[in-house]
């Protein structure tokens, strides 16, 4: 079985095997985290490699059976993919380590069937980023989502069917009501779903069509959690916290604006969708998430709540950078996928592990808890950093090529929004470590007898903190990656 | 047209494959009722439908490398004789109904001895063989007349199989289905008294070259239109769909999975059989306004089926309601008279079978340990019934159309031929009707998995393997064609093309 080897395909594979094993495994603890982490790092190993040849020029593509007569599930390596490939897998080591710290310190049941699906998703994130056709693409995008909804619902009380019933709805609904609409409309008129670049559209349909088959795929990809559809991402908070660190975090939203950007780069194609402003109502959409969703994220106390809408917020700043239909808001918008996953992660691991060793969930019983926890609270401080786009963190690049694209594209109303948005950033984030560090603890709050997280889980905010610095002071490799979108 | 011969040898044995086929299970429904050791019986049942089922696929595997086959009964050379017709489309039937009972009766076997009194297994067994015969003789026939006659055959022995639960509303059902489905018949047999009044002819090849000779319009529109509304009766197309729901809750789970699967998948086939062997598709959809009246009634179908599927509590019902739903996706790509669209509505029409047999046998299942499957009884089934409940979720999945099952194979292809005839709005009424289906899917999975059990219930045991096994391989068959999802479509497709331009 020669192409059992395929690279791409052993991307899938790997985290497949592992959840087999760890459903085998499933008796002794020990012996099935460390089949979690071997698997995650053999994957991360793996994904690697592909990067590897890749950049040596090897041009990797695989197509298997057709599913449906024309369009095989095909598979090929490019440079978006490349990136949320690299990322997504990197920070499932990270995130097992912390799993590991969270699960046993929380005593959380089922631990089995949580590591189990958590391995199933990423596999499903593997074969959505390498995905080589809209349709590849879709297949795996439904697969993550029903993956990810037993982890959703783990906790099995009232408030996680809850959760689990908005989750699914909606992102189970607007995938077949609106992507899968306009992905069976998109094959109707050009005969093609393959991703290729400059777009797959043939010239000659009326501008307002493809307006709104934009519109159909940027809302029908649910899990890009543009507004009125975003619904399900706070409610996916009553998860386990490694789940909304990596899943809701990351692997999850992520594959949502990365299938936009993949969509606006390789079936709308920029230039197309910058001549006909195809894009520009969905801007405008964009525009009003980034900034609704600050806003609501400033009313909520809930640090998990909190950080659910600043991610919203953050994932507009993707779309928007798509939408924009320009080279550097493609790129901004790449970049941020990689700045925002190290940022947002971090807050994530903070927010469990402060659960885990003290309890608290609500932002204003953390006054003061800084000096219990002072690890926790600075890689909290260095991710908040980060989501802001300050310097010396990695979220600064992303913010600054956003910006350059409005500036381009001479779109002012959205400059003024990337720029009202980084203060509101400011105002919703920041207070929370700074009150931990230097707020006095109230005498309803002591906060006598709470220790440090357990040490899998600094491990992690370590390994996740310090990223978000690396990609400040390094930021050429992901500059590269990204731009070889647009060769010459 | 030289007969074969009538008398029937080892040698010619794959020439006379067509009587064979109808003659086997006719034969021993009645032998079942003379030995009566239940066992036996079913073995016997057993035997021959795995017979039907290599039958029927040499009589496909024949069709692709000779074309159509005729088969003259007795000899008779049509149109006098009774004619036996193979072609791309009922080849594919043939399959179907065979295959579906031959998963479905090795469930039956384990699933009847708690549903059905053991007095009256002999003549379930016999029943279910008649049903079979019935089923399959409608389909492989190529006489109007015959048709009816099969169609008597397989409907009367459901309502005795219907009746033969030991649930006592049943035999209401049953009673309501017999009334309903005699009226759908005599309709039929009406429209076929016209046409026979008009050409003089009951052979269907025959009858389609008579046809456009008719000058009678009104006549053939009357044998049209009665025509249309029995099938669409015995075939449960809203609103003539009242029957269904009931007869499908209370039947014995093994003859609900059987009959959901194959019986109003035969009364689709005999409508597509008079649109377009017999009347043509000029005449069906050009003359009358056959597609405007069948897209707006499937349309309100696959709404309120579903609509109402939501609000039901008890799961069986609520698996009907689903069915009139569905049935509404296959004539409403019926109804877009086009060839891909034709395709597409053949190919969900195989589809359906296979996923409501599959969610018919896990409720049978659930019935089997249970007595009952009222939702609220499912509470916490997750964690007893694990094998059970996983190929519910699986069946569910293929019902809501998720990629890689045969679901979504189906909706793909409705909706591609709704754009490919210029309706944007079909593809959207498809699409948003799924939305739907995952809400009464998903109310079955909450409650079973994330509901702990009801306190005054008794903990149940996983179903026995012998009704694990058809069930999976139900499942196992929605996962395989929606993953090697062009197997079939390119088979239906092929079908489709033989009966708008073939004939």
């Amino acid at each position: 079985m020669a192409m059992l080897e395929h690279p791409i395909l052993l991307a899938m594979l790997i985290p497949l095997v592992g959840g087999l094993l760890i459903l085998i495994t499933g008796n002794r603890p020990n012996l099935r985290e460390a089949v979690t982490l071997v698997t995650a790092t053999t994957l991360f190993w793996n994904v690697f490699g592909i990067y590897q040849a890749w950049q040596a020029g090897t041009a990797l593509e695989l197509s298997l059976f057709d599913t449906v007569t024309g369009i095989p599930i095909a598979f090929k390596v490019e440079p978006l993919g490349m990136l949320f490939a690299l990322i997504a897998s990197f920070l499932w080591i990270v995130t097992s380590l912390y799993a590991i710290g969270y699960m046993r310190g929380h005593h959380e049941k089922n631990q089995t069937r949580f590591y189990f699906f958590f391995a199933v998703a990423i596999a499903s994130v593997m074969g959505l980023t390498f995905s080589g056709n809209l349709l590849t693409l879709f297949i795996f995008y439904e697969v993550l989502t029903l993956s990810t909804f037993p982890l959703v619902t783990h906790a099995g009380t009232d408030a996680a069917r809850k959760g689990g019933r908005t989750y699914l709805g909606i992102l189970l609904g607007t995938s077949i009501a609106f992507f899968l609409l306009a992905l069976i409309a998109t094959w109707a008129i050009s005969g093609t779903l393959d991703f290729t670049a400059g777009g797959i559209l043939p010239e000659g349909i009326p501008a307002p069509l493809v307006a709104l088959l934009y519109g159909l795929f940027l809302f029908g990809v649910g899990k890009a959690a543009l507004m009125p559809f975003h619904r399900w991402l706070p409610a996916a908070m009553v998860a386990p916290t490694p789940v909304s660190a990596l899943l809701h975090a990351v692997a999850v939203v992520k594959a949502g604006v990365f299938s936009v950007l993949k969509i606006t780069v390789y079936i709308f194609g920029i230039e197309s969708l910058q001549s006909g402003q195809a894009s520009q109502w969905m801007l405008y959409v964009a525009g009003a998430t980034v900034l609704l969703a600050s806003l609501i994220a400033m009313t909520k106390d809930n640090l998990k709540a909190r950080l659910a809408y600043s991610t919203v917020s953050q994932l507009a700043y993707i779309v928007m950078g798509a939408a924009l239909a320009h080279q550097l808001g493609i790129i901004g918008g790449a970049m941020h996928i990689a700045t925002h996953a190290f940022g947002k992660i971090t807050l994530f691991f903070a927010a469990g592990a402060i659960m885990v060793a003290s309890h608290k969930t609500e932002i204003s019983q953390m006054r003061g808890l800084g000096r219990a926890m002072p690890f926790t609270f600075g890689a909290m401080l260095i991710g908040c950093l980060s989501i802001i786009g300050l310097p010396p963190m990695g979220g600064t690049w992303s913010k600054w090529y956003l910006v350059m694209a409005t500036v381009d594209t001479e779109q002012w109303i959205m400059l003024g929004i990337l720029l009202v948005s980084s203060l509101l950033n400011i105002a919703y984030l920041l207070p929370i470590p700074v009150r931990a560090f230097y707020g006095g603890t109230t005498s309803s709050n002591p906060s006598t007898g709470i220790k440090e997280a357990p040490v899998f889980c600094l491990i992690a905010m370590g390994i996740s903190a310090s990223g978000c610095l690396l990609l400040f002071f390094y930021p050429q490799p992901l500059y590269e990656l990204v731009s070889a979108l647009f060769p010459g | 047209m030289s007969a074969p011969s009538t008398a029937i040898t080892l040698a010619n044995l794959a020439t006379h494959y067509p009587a064979l086929q109808i003659v086997l299970p006719l034969v021993t429904a009645p032998l079942v009722v003379l030995l009566r050791g239940t066992r036996l019986v079913w073995l016997i049942a057993f035997a021959v439908t795995l017979a039907c089922l290599g039958i029927a696929v040499d009589l496909y595997a024949q069709v692709l490398q000779q074309g159509e086959i005729s088969y003259a009964m007795g000899g008779w050379a049509p149109p006098v004789g009774i004619e036996y017709r193979v072609d791309r489309f009922n080849g594919l039937m043939l399959i179907l109904i065979c295959a579906i009972a031959a998963v479905v009766l090795p469930f039956a076997r384990t699933s009847v001895e708690k549903e059905v009194a053991d007095n009256r297994l002999s003549l379930f067994w016999a029943a279910w063989l008649l049903c079979f015969t019935g089923l399959l003789g409608i389909v492989i026939t190529g006489d109007a007349f015959n048709v009816f006659v099969f169609l008597e055959v397989s409907s009367l022995s459901t309502y005795a199989l219907i009746a033969c639960a030991r649930d006592r509303r049943a035999l209401t059902s049953a009673f309501q289905y017999l009334i309903m489905g005699t009226i759908g018949a005599t309709f039929i047999l009406i429209g076929i008294g016209l046409l026979y009044m008009l050409t003089g002819t009951l052979n269907m090849a025959d009858l389609a070259e008579r046809l456009p000779a008719v000058t009678q319009a009104r006549t053939l529109n009357a044998a049209f239109g009665f025509i249309v509304v029995g099938c669409s009766l015995k075939l449960a197309l809203f609103p003539l769909h009242l029957w269904m729901p009931n007869a499908y809750a209370f039947a014995p789970s093994a003859v609900t999975a059987f009959i959901a699967a194959t019986a109003t998948k035969v009364s689709i086939y005999v409508m597509l059989r008079f649109f377009y062997t017999v009347f043509g598709a000029e005449f069906s959809f050009g003359s009358m306004p056959l597609g405007e009246v069948l897209m707006t009634l499937s349309i309100i179908a696959m709404f309120s089926g579903s609509l109402v599927a939501i609000y039901e509590r008890n799961v069986k019902r609520m698996l009907a309601y689903s069915s009139v739903a569905q049935i509404g996706y296959i004539t409403l790509g019926i109804s877009l008279a086009t060839t891909s669209g034709l395709a597409a509505g053949m190919l969900h029409l195989i589809n359906h079978a296979m996923i409501k047999a599959g969610l018919f046998m896990a409720m049978g299942a659930v019935v089997y340990r249970l007595g009952s499957c009222r939702l609220d009884q499912l509470s916490g089934l997750g964690k007893q019934m694990p094998w059970t409940m996983a190929a519910f979720v699986a069946g569910g999945l293929s019902l809501i159309g998720v990629p890689l099952t045969t679901g979504f194979v189906s909706k793909w292809h409705l909706a591609s031929a709704g754009f490919g005839a210029g309706l944007p709005l079909v593809p959207v009424a498809i699409l948003a009707s799924s939305l739907l289906a995952v809400i009464y899917v998903w109310k079955v999975i909450e409650t079973a998995y994330l509901r702990a059990p009801l306190e005054n219930a008794t903990p149940v045991k996983e179903a026995p393997i012998s009704l694990l096994i058809p069930m999976w391989i139900m499942v196992a068959a929605n996962f395989g064609f929606g993953i090697q999802g062009t197997v079939i479509w390119q088979a239906v497709q092929q079908a489709a093309v033989q009966l708008t331009g073939g004939v």
